[in-house]
């Protein structure tokens, strides 16, 4: 038995070790993306949107075709390349703030439209890489470089539903579920369903992943995992939320 | 399937919109992005009519954003994509042509100018010439030819693919809401039957594997630090600089001997030309010169123009936006400037006629 740790193959060796902080979530979810990449067989097929923020880390991540976008217009980069040639297999990787805040309309449209893209959110609960202000995905009370007196729900609102959103302005076709790092197989496997999804051709997919950021949370090994896993679980429900192969109001 | 577009040669009578469409077609343009806005509408009117016929493909996205980007990613793709827009949807625009411009991805945008600024009025300005020369977080490496009718919207139109494509900076066709809502005539036509070649395509993302093997590609816009972003800019700007000589466009006559020159673009220069024609018919001298790239901007020619004569009268519907860049062409000239600037309204000859009169 091989005690090196088995990277996936599409993942790229020269970019490794990876950029993101010591127990940043993108890795892993990025660990899950290669790994359903490599067992459907369709690295070189694949273009690969990285949206800006900490999702930018993820640019020379795989060796597959990788473009680098702006702020929150990754879905609508790949919906360009995914309109111009249907052949390709085109993921937008993005944070919360992309997805939710500044690119929301994309998100929103794209899905309206059942674009044949599969678009793949982490939702770490802050927007990280400019230092931890608050994010769509915020949880109430939760203390950011913003809300440094915790998220007040009657200033700023609860944290943004993206799945159930999503799932709500979708139809038939569509692939809708948020997974989290914390149980790696079954997000492994949503993003599978997701990229199989787009590749015969039923509509939009969408993953969020729940994700940790124990820098700008400020927190040690076990109270990060116990956000994630105890926290962030009370507004976000992990599961499947719409399959293409479920009936409309099922 | 229907075979090509335009058979030959064919005289029109059709609005500037419509026009736009056709040359998109003529052009072989193989995928339209677009988001409604007066006065462009009409272009993805009858692109959406006729583009099915042909196998092209058209997009309505959410915002002008997402036709911006939706079009990069078209490109990316290997089409000839583009989109076309007007005032605060071309304000939109800037931040995507922004990074066709640092991933040097050869878009093609057509502007139909409308007043400003906000959303002022829905029918004709050039107000919108510092922001497609200049606009976006960046230096200005774009390509922007300001048509002044029917017939080069149609010329340009198809120029702008292949100057596009060629030089990998994003290139607009500068437009303007009379010549999109006016109709005219003008020859339609195949441009191969003609001797014009079209550039090849090729796709970024998403090419074939060779021999069984891929080679990705990671392409950017971001960078890590101060020289490393130098270096491409200055780069870009060498680039920019050598092409610059072979892209510039511009007409002029009556220079020679002129006391005064009438310095205008796009439909303005119109009016002006037939200024120009009847003072001189009245003994006047007064010489013209229009600018057809905006950017590069013919700096050369009308520096030598300035050097030649007494005064160059600028005229144009905005508050000196394309003054500006004439004033940064003739440094150091010692020529005189008279402006008739009138922002967001149309200019006749009449005008331009009295205005001369008045400086003789």
């Amino acid at each position: 038995m091989s005690t090196v740790p088995q990277m996936p193959k599409s993942w790229r060796v020269e970019s490794k070790p990876h950029k993101f902080c010591p127990g940043c979530g993108h890795g892993l979810v990025l660990k899950a993306l290669g790994e359903a990449i490599d067992e459907l067989g369709i690295q070189d097929k694949i273009v690969f949107g990285a949206d800006i923020g900490c999702s930018l880390l993820a640019w020379d991540f795989f060796n597959v075709d990788t473009v680098q976008t702006h702020h929150g217009r990754t879905t609508p980069v790949v919906t360009g390349v995914k309109r111009a040639n249907p052949d390709l297999i085109c993921i937008a990787y993005m944070g919360d703030g992309g997805g939710y805040a500044i690119g929301s309309q994309h998100l929103v449209n794209a899905a309206a439209r059942n674009e044949r893209i599969t678009a793949i959110l982490v939702n770490n609960c802050n927007y990280a890489m400019t230092g931890g202000q608050m994010a769509p995905t915020t949880l109430p009370g939760m203390k950011t470089e913003t809300t440094p007196y915790g998220r007040d729900v009657k200033e700023a609102g609860y944290p943004t539903q993206g799945p159930e959103m999503v799932a709500a302005i979708t139809r038939e076709g569509s692939y809708v579920a948020r997974g989290t790092i914390s149980n790696l197989k079954q997000l492994k496997s949503y993003i599978k369903k997701a990229l199989e999804n787009q590749m015969a051709g039923n509509g939009f997919s969408f993953i969020e992943a729940l994700a940790t950021c124990p820098t700008n949370w400020r927190t040690n090994a076990k109270d990060t995992w116990a956000f994630l896993e105890k926290e962030m679980t009370k507004y976000f429900n992990v599961g499947e939320i719409k399959n293409h192969a479920m009936k409309e109001g099922e | 399937m229907a075979e090509k577009p335009i058979q030959g040669e064919k005289r029109v009578f059709m609005t500037g919109n419509e026009v736009v469409a056709w040359a998109a077609l003529a052009a072989k343009a193989d995928i339209m992005y677009g988001y409604p806005i007066t006065p462009q509408n009409e272009i993805m009117h009858y692109w959406t009519r006729m583009a099915p016929k042909y196998g092209k493909r058209f997009l309505q996205t959410e915002d002008e954003l997402s036709a911006g980007f939706t079009t990069l990613g078209g490109v990316l793709a290997g089409r000839k994509a583009f989109t076309a827009t007007a005032g605060p949807g071309n304000t939109l625009m800037q931040e995507p042509m922004s990074m066709a411009e640092m991933m040097r991805i050869p878009s093609v945008v057509v502007i139909q100018q409308r007043g400003g600024p906000s959303t002022a009025t829905v029918i004709y300005s050039q107000q919108e010439v510092t922001m497609t020369t200049y606009g976006g977080n960046g230096e200005g490496f774009r390509i922007v030819y300001s048509t002044a009718n029917h017939q080069e919207l149609f010329d340009y139109t198809i120029k702008a693919f292949n100057t596009a494509w060629k030089y990998r900076f994003p290139t607009f066709v500068l437009g303007d809401g009379y010549q999109a809502k006016m109709r005219e005539s003008l020859i339609i036509y195949d441009p191969e039957e003609k001797g014009v070649e079209l550039v090849q395509t090729e796709p970024t993302l998403g090419r074939e594997a060779v021999n069984g093997e891929k080679k990705p590609v990671h392409i950017r816009n971001t960078y890590n630090t101060e020289e490393e972003l130098y270096e491409v800019v200055t780069r870009y700007m060498e680039e920019y600089m050598k092409y610059a000589p072979e892209i510039v466009e511009y007409r002029e006559f009556d220079c020679e001997d002129a006391d005064i020159v009438i310095v205008s673009h796009g439909v303005v220069s119109r009016a002006a030309k037939g200024a120009v024609q009847e003072l001189r018919k009245e003994g006047l001298k007064v010489g013209y010169f229009r600018p057809v790239t905006l950017r590069p901007f013919p700096a050369d020619q009308l520096k030598a123009v300035a050097d030649n004569t007494m005064t160059l009268l600028l005229v144009e519907s905005s508050l000196g936006q394309m003054a500006k860049l004439v004033k940064d062409a003739i440094f150091g000239s010692t020529v005189a400037l008279a402006t008739l600037f009138k922002p967001g309204v149309g200019i006749t000859s009449e005008e331009i006629v009295a205005k001369v009169k008045g400086m003789f």
